[in-house]
C-alpha cells in the first residue's frame, strides 16, 4: 500500500491552522477585549491566563506557514504573494503583541504604553486574519505558477466582513475563556461582555455562511447541489446546536460549556470551509495535489512530523493541564 | 517608490528583516551554552555565586528570547511574500529543513524554556539542569537547520530539476551536508559563542570598574575573557578554512571581498583601498606582495581569479563585501587582541584591576553583533546575483508584488522594528546596568509564568509555595 502523502499532508496543515485558530484565537481574543477591561488588577489577571499559553499557540502559525512552503510550495508562495499586504500587517501586528508580554513587566511608566500595544496588536492580527482568509475564499488571479492580480485584490466588502467577524468570533472565544478561567469581577464581566459577542458572533456567521455561496458556482454547488448537501447539510444543524448550547450557557451561569461551545462553532465553520474548497487549495486554480511538492520531500518531513507531532501534542494537553484551575488577579502564578 | 525598483526594495527588506533577527540568535545560541554551563557549575561546586549569574543573564535570555520569537515568526513568511517564486523553486528541498527546525526547536523549546526559566526550585536542581541543556541543544538545532538550508542556497547539492523547474531532492543527505555546510555552521557557531563572550566580558569588566571586589563580576569577566582567548584563534582558523571552501565553489565571491579584479599568479593581499568597479581596479590600496596567493592557494605565485573572468551581470557588489570582510576580519583580530590583552593581565596576576582594559573590554562588547552581521553581509551580498547559487537568480526569485507595496511593508518594518526592539534593547542595558548581587532573584515576583511557560506539573503545583521573593 502505497500512502497518499499529499492528503496526508493537507490534513496535517489543516490540522496546525485549526489548532492555530483555537488556541490563538482566545489569547488573540484576551487581547481585543483588553480595552473593555478597566482596572488595571483586571487585566493583570487576563493577561495571567494566557501568558503562559500564549507563545505555544503561536508557534501553530510557524508550522503552519513553514508547512506550507515545505509541503505546499506552489500554494505558499501564490497566497503569500497575493495576500500580501494582510499578511505583512497580521506579521507586524503579532509583533506588537507578542514583545507587550515580555515588556509590560519591565516598566510601570510605560506599562499602559505596552498595554495597548497589546490591545491594538490583538485586534489588528485578527483583523488581517479574517481579511485574508476572506480573500482566499474570494478567489485569487493565477497565471502559471504565480499570482497574477495587483495588491489591493484583496480589500472587498466580503473580506472586511470576514475581517470584522473574526475579531468578533476571537472575543468571543476571549471572553469565554475568561469566564472559564477566571472568578468575580473578571468575570462577571466577560459574561456581559459574551452576552453580546455571543449573538454578533452568530450573525456573522450567518451572514458569511449566506454569502459565501454568491461568491462562486463551486461553492454554491456543494452546499445546495445533490447529493453533496447530504455531506454538507449536516453541518449547518450542527451550528445550530452549538450556538443553542452556547446561548444557555450564558444564561444558565455555565463556566466551562460557554467556551466549549464556541470552540465547536470554530471548529464546524472551519470544517465547512473545507467542505468549500475540497480539493482546491487557491479556488479553481490550485488543486491539493497541484501545489504539493515531490513525494519524497513530503515523505522525508513526515517522518520527523510523526514522531514530533505527537509529543508536541502531549507536551501542550499537559501544560494546559497544568495550568488548570481559576486564575486570580493576584498570586496566581506567583 | 523613490524610483526603487520592486526587487531591490524587496532585497532590503529581506538584509533588514534577517539583519535584526540574526542579532536575537546570535546571542541567545551562546547564551543557553553559558547558562548550562554556570548551572552545570552551580551544581558540581555549590557555589552560590553561579546561581547568582545564572539567574542574572536567565533574565536577560528571556528578554531577547521574546524578541527572537517575534521577528523569527516574521522570517518564516518573508519567503512566501517577497520570494514566491524562489519559494515555489527551492521549497521542496528548503521547506523540509526549514520544517525540521520548526518541528525540533518547537518541541525543545516549548517543552524545556519555561522550565528552565521559573523551574530550578520547582523541578530539582538536576531536571532543572537537564531543561537548560536541552534548551541550548534546540537553539543549536534551530542553527542547525538554518544553517543547512543557507549553505544549499550558496552551494547546492543533491537535487535534481523536475518538470515544472523546481529543485528536487535525490539525496537528502547531500542536501544537508551540501559542501559549505560544516564550514558555515562551525564559523557562525564560535561567532555565537564569541559574542555572548563579549557581551558576558563588558558586562562583567563594567561592574568591575565600579567596584573591583564584586565576585560575580570578576567570575562572568574571567570566564568571557578565557574565551575570547581561546575562541577568537579558533575562529580565525575556522575562518580561513571557512574562505578556502568559498574559493572551491564560489571564486568569485572571494575575488570580492579580496577586491582582485584581475586574474593573477603571485596575486597581493590588498589590506585597504576603495574598490573602483567602474575602472576594475581598487584605488589607494596597502598591499603585500603575493600574500594573497600564500593565504588562498598555499603557493607562492598561485593564481587567484579576479571579476574580469565573470561576465558583468555575475559578479557581486564589489565595495559592500570588499568592506564588510575587512569589518567582520578587523574585529577579529581585535577579540583576538583583547584575548592576548586578558592573558598577559592574568599572567601578571592584575586581571581584575586593569581599569584599562576593563575599559577596553566594554567597548567590544558590540564587537561580536558587528562582526556577525559584516560576516552575512560578505556571505549574502557575495552570493549575488543568485538566490541558488549559479542556477537560480535572485531577479527571476522575487514576487510579482507592486514595488509600493514592498517599499510601504519595508518601512512598516523599519519603524516597528526600530521602535519596538529598540524598546527591548533598553530593557536588556537596563537588567545589564544593575550589578549582580549575592542571592540575585530569579525573575521578579509579581510577574506571572510568561513565554515559553509550557512546563511539567511539579512546577506549578509548588511554585505556590514558595516564600515571597523566590
Amino acid at each position: 500500500m502505497t500512502l497518499d502523502l499529499p492528503m496526508i499532508w493537507a490534513a496535517l496543515i489543516a490540522f496546525a491552522v485549526l489548532a492555530y485558530v483555537v488556541l490563538d484565537g482566545f489569547d488573540l481574543g484576551v487581547g481585543i477585549l483588553f480595552p473593555l477591561l478597566a482596572e488595571e488588577s483586571d487585566r493583570d489577571e487576563a493577561m495571567n491566563s494566557v501568558a503562559p499559553v500564549w507563545d505555544g499557540n503561536e508557534t501553530w502559525l510557524v508550522l503552519g506557514g513553514g508547512g506550507l512552503l515545505a509541503v505546499f510550495p506552489l500554494a505558499y508562495a501564490i497566497i503569500m504573494s497575493a495576500l500580501y499586504v494582510p499578511i505583512i500587517v497580521m506579521l507586524l501586528a503579532l509583533v506588537f503583541r507578542g514583545v507587550a508580554f515580555e515588556f509590560r513587566w519591565r516598566t510601570k511608566r510605560g506599562q499602559f504604553l505596552w498595554d495597548w500595544a497589546f490591545a491594538f496588536g490583538s485586534i489588528l492580527a485578527a483583523f488581517a486574519q479574517g481579511v485574508t482568509l476572506g480573500a482566499l475564499v474570494q478567489g485569487i488571479a493565477v497565471e502559471g505558477r504565480a499570482y497574477a492580480g495587483g495588491w489591493w485584490d484583496w480589500l472587498t466588502p466580503f473580506s472586511l466582513l470576514t475581517g470584522v467577524a473574526l475579531v468578533i468570533g476571537y472575543a468571543l472565544l476571549g471572553a469565554t475563556w475568561l469566564i472559564w478561567k477566571t472568578e468575580e469581577h473578571v468575570q462577571r464581566r466577560a459574561y456581559h461582555i459574551a452576552f453580546w459577542v455571543a449573538p454578533a458572533t452568530l450573525l456573522l456567521i450567518g451572514a458569511v455562511s449566506l454569502w459565501t455561496p454568491f461568491l462562486d458556482r463551486l461553492y454554491a454547488e456543494r452546499w445546495f447541489g445533490w447529493p453533496q448537501v447530504l455531506l454538507a447539510g449536516p453541518v449547518p444543524l450542527a451550528v445550530l446546536g452549538a450556538a443553542f448550547l452556547l446561548l444557555r450557557g450564558l444564561t444558565q451561569r455555565r463556566e466551562l460549556t460557554p467556551f466549549l461551545a464556541s470552540l465547536a462553532l470554530f471548529v464546524l465553520c472551519f470544517i465547512g470551509l473545507g467542505i468549500s474548497f475540497f480539493p482546491y487549495m487557491v479556488p479553481h486554480a490550485v488543486t491539493i495535489r497541484d501545489a504539493a511538492a515531490p513525494d519524497n520531500s513530503l515523505a522525508f518531513l513526515l517522518v520527523g512530523a510523526a514522531v514530533l507531532v505527537p509529543m508536541i501534542l502531549a507536551y501542550t494537553a499537559y501544560a494546559y493541564w497544568v495550568f488548570r484551575g481559576k486564575v486570580k488577579s493576584v498570586g496566581g502564578y506567583h | 517608490m523613490f524610483g526603487l525598483e520592486a526587487l531591490l526594495l524587496a532585497r532590503i527588506q529581506f538584509a533588514f528583516t534577517v539583519s535584526a533577527h540574526i542579532i536575537f540568535p546570535a546571542f541567545t545560541i551562546g547564551l543557553a551554552s553559558y547558562l548550562a554551563v554556570l548551572n552545570g557549575l552551580a551544581l558540581r561546586t555549590g557555589r552560590p555565586v553561579f546561581t547568582d549569574l545564572f539567574n542574572y543573564w536567565k533574565k536577560i535570555f528571556a528578554v531577547t528570547f521574546g524578541m527572537g520569537v517575534v521577528s523569527g515568526i516574521v522570517m518564516s513568511y518573508q519567503f512566501g511574500t517577497n520570494w514566491s517564486v524562489f519559494s515555489d523553486k527551492a521549497g521542496p528541498v528548503i521547506g523540509p529543513l526549514m520544517g525540521y527546525e520548526v518541528l525540533s526547536a518547537f518541541f525543545l523549546e516549548a517543552g524545556f524554556l519555561g522550565v528552565m526559566l521559573f523551574g530550578r526550585d520547582r523541578v530539582g536542581p538536576k531536571l532543572h539542569f537537564l531543561a537548560t541543556l536541552m534548551v541550548a541543544l534546540g537553539t543549536f538545532m534551530s542553527a542547525f537547520w538554518i544553517l543547512s538550508v543557507n549553505s544549499w542556497m550558496q552551494t547546492p547539492a543533491g537535487y535534481a530539476i523536475n518538470d515544472v523547474g523546481q529543485f528536487v531532492a535525490t539525496d537528502w543527505w547531500a542536501v544537508i551536508f551540501n559542501p559549505s555546510f560544516p564550514y558555515r555552521l562551525v564559523h557562525m557557531v564560535l561567532a555565537a559563542y564569541l559574542t555572548t563572550a563579549l557581551v558576558v566580558g563588558a558586562v562583567g569588566a563594567l561592574h568591575l570598574l565600579r567596584d573591583r571586589g564584586n565576585q560575580a563580576a570578576r567570575i562572568m569577566f574571567s570566564m568571557a575573557m578565557w574565551m575570547a582567548a581561546i575562541v577568537a584563534p579558533i575562529q580565525i582558523m575556522a575562518g580561513d578554512f571557512h574562505g578556502l571552501n568559498t574559493l572551491e565553489h564560489q571564486p568569485a565571491k572571494v575575488a570580492a571581498m579580496e577586491g582582485h579584479f584581475e586574474t593573477h599568479a603571485g596575486a597581493p593581499l590588498i589590506l585597504f583601498g576603495i574598490p573602483n568597479p567602474a575602472e576594475g581596479r581598487v584605488d589607494y590600496r596597502v598591499q603585500i606582495p603575493n600574500l594573497g596567493s600564500l593565504i588562498l592557494t598555499h603557493e607562492w605565485n598561485g593564481v587567484v581569479r579576479g571579476l574580469n573572468e565573470w561576465p558583468e551581470d555575475q559578479r557581486p557588489p564589489v565595495s559592500i563585501v570588499f568592506w564588510s570582510f575587512r569589518i567582520m576580519v578587523g574585529i577579529g583580530f581585535l577579540m583576538l587582541g583583547l584575548g592576548l590583552w586578558s592573558l598577559w593581565a592574568r599572567w601578571r596576576g592584575r586581571l581584575y584591576d586593569m581599569p584599562w582594559l576593563h575599559r577596553a573590554a566594554v567597548l567590544m562588547g558590540p564587537s561580536g553583533f558587528a562582526a556577525v552581521l559584516a560576516g552575512w553581509i560578505t556571505t549574502e551580498v557575495g552570493r549575488q546575483p543568485w538566490t541558488v547559487y549559479g542556477l537560480l537568480s535572485t531577479a527571476d526569485s522575487v514576487s510579482p508584488i507592486a514595488a509600493a507595496a514592498v517599499g510601504s511593508s519595508l518601512v512598516a518594518f523599519v519603524v516597528v522594528y526600530f521602535l519596538l526592539f529598540g524598546a527591548g534593547t533598553y530593557y536588556i542595558l537596563r537588567l545589564m546596568n544593575h550589578a549582580p548581587i549575592p542571592a540575585e532573584p530569579g525573575l521578579p515576583a509579581e510577574e506571572p509564568v510568561r513565554a515559553g511557560g509550557i512546563m511539567p506539573g511539579p512546577v506549578m503545583a509548588s511554585k505556590n509555595a514558595l516564600p515571597a521573593g523566590e
